[in-house]
């Protein structure tokens, strides 16, 4: 992958500034999710509207990405690996804002959930739990995305396995819930789609990961059952 | 090292002509150095490199156009198919070699005659003399070039008075009048707008089904746009040649990626 200068130094300042407003919208869809998580824990209805209410940053950062995106491939026409760099970059802003959509959900679901008064909620420790794995994928694929780091990419890939069981885990404890007490099915339902937010994101941060790959190697891994 | 989809793709195609260990010296100066490349028949294959690094050198061994400097010396080889015969070889006559192969410049540079007299000239010097024959290739050949439409009326008017992109498709029906084998474009739009260059390209298109093309071009994308090969090449050696999709997508040399994505000097 070539690290080298282009020869035209306003191309270098075009794609780095791309690339690092890539990773500060990764840190922000990562406080997004961390703070709908603090606020289905805390019960803090105040954090919740917060989130709900920056997601549309999340948005204009997807569209602002883009439309830089578009500008730089008009006018330098990108080959080889810039081309592959533009081509993730923009694959990669619409898994974060489809990451940022599903903190959003959690936080509405937080809200419902504590509006509600809480009392019958089923145990979050083990969402809580799968949410820190998956904010941990999210933060390691930015971090492999700033440093082209191909191995850590690949270990991100096979984390979200561990995701995917943890999830079925609790969607089957839920039920048990369920079962045994129908009045805790409303909000048990709610943390069934939290669940499903936490791993759709470790999805997303798995596609994310697939893209780094394909910026250093050239190589298309999506679909492939074995991770590189 | 070969992808697995050049494997596939080279044992499908036929060769139309193949450099092997050429290479060209101006006197003392090797411009080309051991060059061993084959031109697919029926492609486009694009040659691309920084300014000086032998592309036009090289486009010109093989109509042997540099015959007509002493001083001037090949080594190596160009194999010729179906003959699988060396054109470069002393007892090969570069007239017979210029038959086969035609070649179309960076400035269009008709003839000072009519566009009739233009297309009609390459077959009068190969001595065909029946009037009625040389119409039908004239007319042929300015289909082929999709420039007959525009000059049928005016077949009888000086060259010089076409436009820029119509003088460059008569150089090409010139050269297709003659039926070559192969065409040799050495940047054949850079003096051309973006329409005439389109419609330049487009023409290449449509002609690959018949001849084999070998053109050397500044611009990247007009390479990737046109061709089915590309070979880089830089200070006389060539780097990297391979399927056009793969060398622009992911070059296999750093040198090949650090010029098409302008990190190069
Ligand atoms: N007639 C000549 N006598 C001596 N050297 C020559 C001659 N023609 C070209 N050269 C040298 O051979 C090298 C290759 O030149 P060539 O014209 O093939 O380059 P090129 O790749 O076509 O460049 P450009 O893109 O500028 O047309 C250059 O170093 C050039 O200076
Ligand atoms: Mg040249």
């Amino acid at each position: 992958m070539a690290m080298t200068e282009h020869a035209s130094k306003q191309y270098d300042l075009d794609l780095g500034s791309i690339r690092s407003r890539v990773l500060a919208m990764g840190g922000l869809v990562e406080s997004q999710i961390r703070r709908a998580i603090d606020a289905l824990t805390t019960g803090n209805l105040v954090l919740t509207q917060e989130v709900i209410e920056a997601d549309h940053r999340v948005n204009a950062m997807e569209v602002e990405l883009d439309g830089d995106c578009s500008q730089l491939i008009v006018r330098r026409q990108p080959a080889a690996g810039d081309l592959r760099m533009i081509f993730a970059i923009m694959k990669t802003v619409t898994d974060l804002e489809r990451i940022g959509d599903e903190a959003q959900k959690i936080a509405r679901m937080a809200k419902n959930i504590h509006e509600r008064g809480g009392a019958q909620a089923p145990p979050v420790v083990e969402v809580r739990h799968a949410a820190e794995a998956a904010i941990s994928m999210l933060r390691r694929t930015l971090d492999c995305f700033a440093r082209l780091d191909c191995d850590g990419a690949a270990e991100v890939i096979r984390d979200d396995a561990g995701i995917d069981t943890e999830f079925r885990s609790i969607l089957r404890q839920l039920i048990t819930y369920m079962m045994e007490d129908p009045r805790t099915i409303s909000t048990a339902l709610e943390i069934v789609w939290i669940a499903k937010a936490i791993e759709r994101i470790g999805d997303h941060a798995k596609n994310m990961a697939e893209y780094v790959i394909y910026i250093v190697k050239g190589t298309d891994v999506r679909h492939t059952k074995v991770a590189p | 090292m070969m992808s697995a989809l050049e494997t596939h793709v080279s044992e499908l195609l036929a060769t139309k002509a193949e450099a092997r260990k050429l290479s060209f010296y101006y006197g003392d100066f090797r411009a080309l150095k051991n060059i061993t490349m084959p031109v697919h028949e029926r492609k486009v294959t694009a040659l691309i490199g920084p300014s000086g690094c032998g592309k036009s050198t090289f486009l010109r061994c093989f109509n042997r156009m540099h015959d007509l400097y002493p001083g001037n010396r090949y080594e190596g080889e160009i194999i010729l198919q179906p003959d699988n015969a060396n054109l470069l070889a002393r007892d090969v006559d570069p007239i017979e070699v210029r038959m086969r192969i035609g070649m179309v410049f960076q400035k269009p540079n008709p003839f000072p005659k009519s566009v009739f007299e233009n297309v009609a000239y390459g077959l009068r010097v190969r001595g065909e003399s029946s009037r009625r024959r040389i119409e039908e290739k004239v007319e042929q050949a300015l289909q082929d070039a999709a420039l007959w439409e525009e000059v049928k009326n005016r077949l009888h008017q000086p060259a010089y008075n076409l436009s820029g992109g119509q003088q460059q498709r008569l150089c090409i029906a010139r050269a297709l009048a003659t039926d070559p084998e192969l065409l040799l474009f050495d940047e054949p739009t850079s003096a051309l707008d973006p329409i005439a260059t389109a419609s330049i390209e487009e023409l290449m298109h449509d002609l690959k089904e018949r001849v084999t093309i070998l053109i050397v071009t500044h611009n990247m994308q007009q390479a990737a746009r046109v061709s089915d090969f590309t070979a880089y090449m830089y200070l006389g050696d060539l780097i990297e040649f391979g399927i056009t999709d793969e060398l622009f997508i992911k070059p296999k040399m750093k040198q090949t990626e650090d010029y098409i994505t302008g990190r190069f000097g």
